[in-house]
């Protein structure tokens, strides 16, 4: 039972898709969107760590990571501002193998970025090919500004949980808030459910 | 990192229009009385929900332009092209009309008098609104923490409260305010006229060792730009709390 705004009316082609989460619009732009200035951490001091209780227990370089198997991934992405973009094209390691060995170690991640940044995910939902740590956007490096030199790409979640600048992954036997979580966002993020903030 | 307790569960609530202001060729005022909002931080966002006849809707972000105030709020809707939601909001809306909000959202991008400074802030264009909050409450509740404010905007017709932040600069103790206006000059203008750049940022930023809170608010390029100019200058990057308003197809 929403309240009408008098004379307020659609003044955009209706677009028949199913491809729009509820809520959503298209953008063919690449919006920015972080709570802080961007990080440019040179790729000679880069590692990705995996962190269990607390201690790293595997650590990549910026060259090891290079040399590992990657992945190209054609996806539609959802902000939870509102913006959805169809069509981006991603290469990147899946998370199914940087987390090989420790799909029994915990139930939920944090990712950590550079910066200070942090989102909590369930662990089930970054293996089985949904989720990526991914350094090269549209065929080109992925831009600082876009959550480069590398950022995790988890595109069936609003796009806040790809954190950006991401650094490593601590494995965590219950679920905690990351940095939005803890302002009121969702703890999940489904864009098909809606779930924007906490209670949706 | 300081948090503050999870807000309870949001949700849409009625709003009455009470008036709109117009503040610039491309920007209005609404001010708005919402029974029931909960009360929210200078610097937080609220979403704006217009419905149509025919059951159409759609959904907007818009900074609190105004502190706490019980039910009554502010928000300032700049005009974009092709915008489907602010040409509403800037042109058509009268007293009297209804829409619907969702808020308060956010809670990093906050400044409150409690957080201490010296305070730098630094707008580009309708970047203004939340940091005007932010100097709104600071001068309703008669701080004097050192504050300045550095608001880049294209021309003097483009600047948003100029009349309210003169007033404010003269009246409060400890308060800057300094514009920079990149295209447009008029004549006898003293401030700066030129894009915001690292030896401005140097006059104005306060002083490493003094360790301010900044807060930048404006569109993307802006926003990139002042920051690491403002991290190359040695301040933290912790303190520096940035919001962005992208091109996020109106």
């Amino acid at each position: 039972m929403s309240i009408i705004s008098r004379g307020f009316r659609r003044r955009r082609a209706e677009r028949a898709t199913n491809r729009l989460p509820p809520g959503q619009y298209e953008t063919k732009g690449f919006p920015v969107l972080s709570a802080g200035p961007t990080p440019h951490t040179p790729l000679d001091q880069w590692d990705f760590s995996i962190q269990v209780d607390s201690e790293i227990a595997t650590r990549w370089t910026w060259s090891e990571f290079q040399a590992l198997p990657r992945e190209q991934i054609h996806t539609d992405i959802h902000c939870v501002t509102r913006w959805s973009k169809f069509d981006t094209d991603w290469v990147g390691v899946s998370l199914d193998l940087l987390l090989e060995g420790f799909e029994e170690q915990g139930s939920y991640i944090m990712a950590y970025s550079d910066g200070g940044y942090t989102a909590n995910l369930p662990l089930e939902d970054v293996l089985g090919g949904k989720a990526w740590v991914a350094d090269t956007f549209a065929g080109q490096p992925l831009e600082p500004e876009h959550g480069g030199p590398a950022r995790l790409l988890v595109p069936h979640l609003y796009f806040w949980k790809s954190a950006k600048w991401v650094r490593g992954i601590a494995l965590m036997d219950e679920d905690a808030p990351g940095f939005w979580e803890g302002y009121g966002y969702h703890m999940y993020g489904d864009p098909w459910l809606e779930q924007r903030y906490q209670g949706d | 990192m300081a948090r503050t307790a999870l807000p309870g569960r949001l949700i849409w609530r009625a709003a009455r229009v009470v008036e709109r202001i117009t503040e610039t060729p491309h920007a209005a005022t609404l001010l708005l009385d919402v029974p029931g909002w909960p009360g929210h931080r200078p610097g937080q966002h609220l979403d704006v929900r217009l419905t149509a006849e025919d059951g159409y809707q759609a959904v907007r972000s818009y900074s609190i332009a105004t502190p706490e105030d019980g039910e009554r709020l502010a928000i300032t809707v700049e005009l974009l092209d092709d915008g489907e939601v602010s040409p509403y909001l800037v042109e058509d809306v009268l007293p009297g009309d209804q829409l619907e909000v969702l808020g308060p959202i956010g809670g990093h991008f906050v400044w409150e008098i409690s957080q201490g400074g010296p305070l730098l802030l630094v707008a580009g264009g309708s970047g203004i609104v939340p940091l005007m909050a932010m100097l709104r409450h600071r001068g309703d509740a008669g701080s004097r923490v050192s504050s300045r404010l550095l608001y880049s905007a294209r021309s003097d017709a483009d600047l948003i409260y100029r009349v309210e932040l003169d007033a404010r600069a003269v009246n409060e103790t400890g308060l800057d305010v300094l514009y920079t206006l990149t295209r447009r000059q008029p004549p006898g203008w003293h401030g700066y006229a030129r894009r915001v750049d690292r030896a401005m940022l140097e006059e104005i930023a306060w002083p490493v060792a003094n360790a301010p809170k900044i807060y930048v608010c404006g569109p993307t390029a802006f926003v990139e730009t002042v920051a690491d100019q403002l991290t190359a200058l040695g301040h933290d990057p912790l303190a520096i709390k940035t919001e962005r308003f992208g091109p996020t197809g109106v």
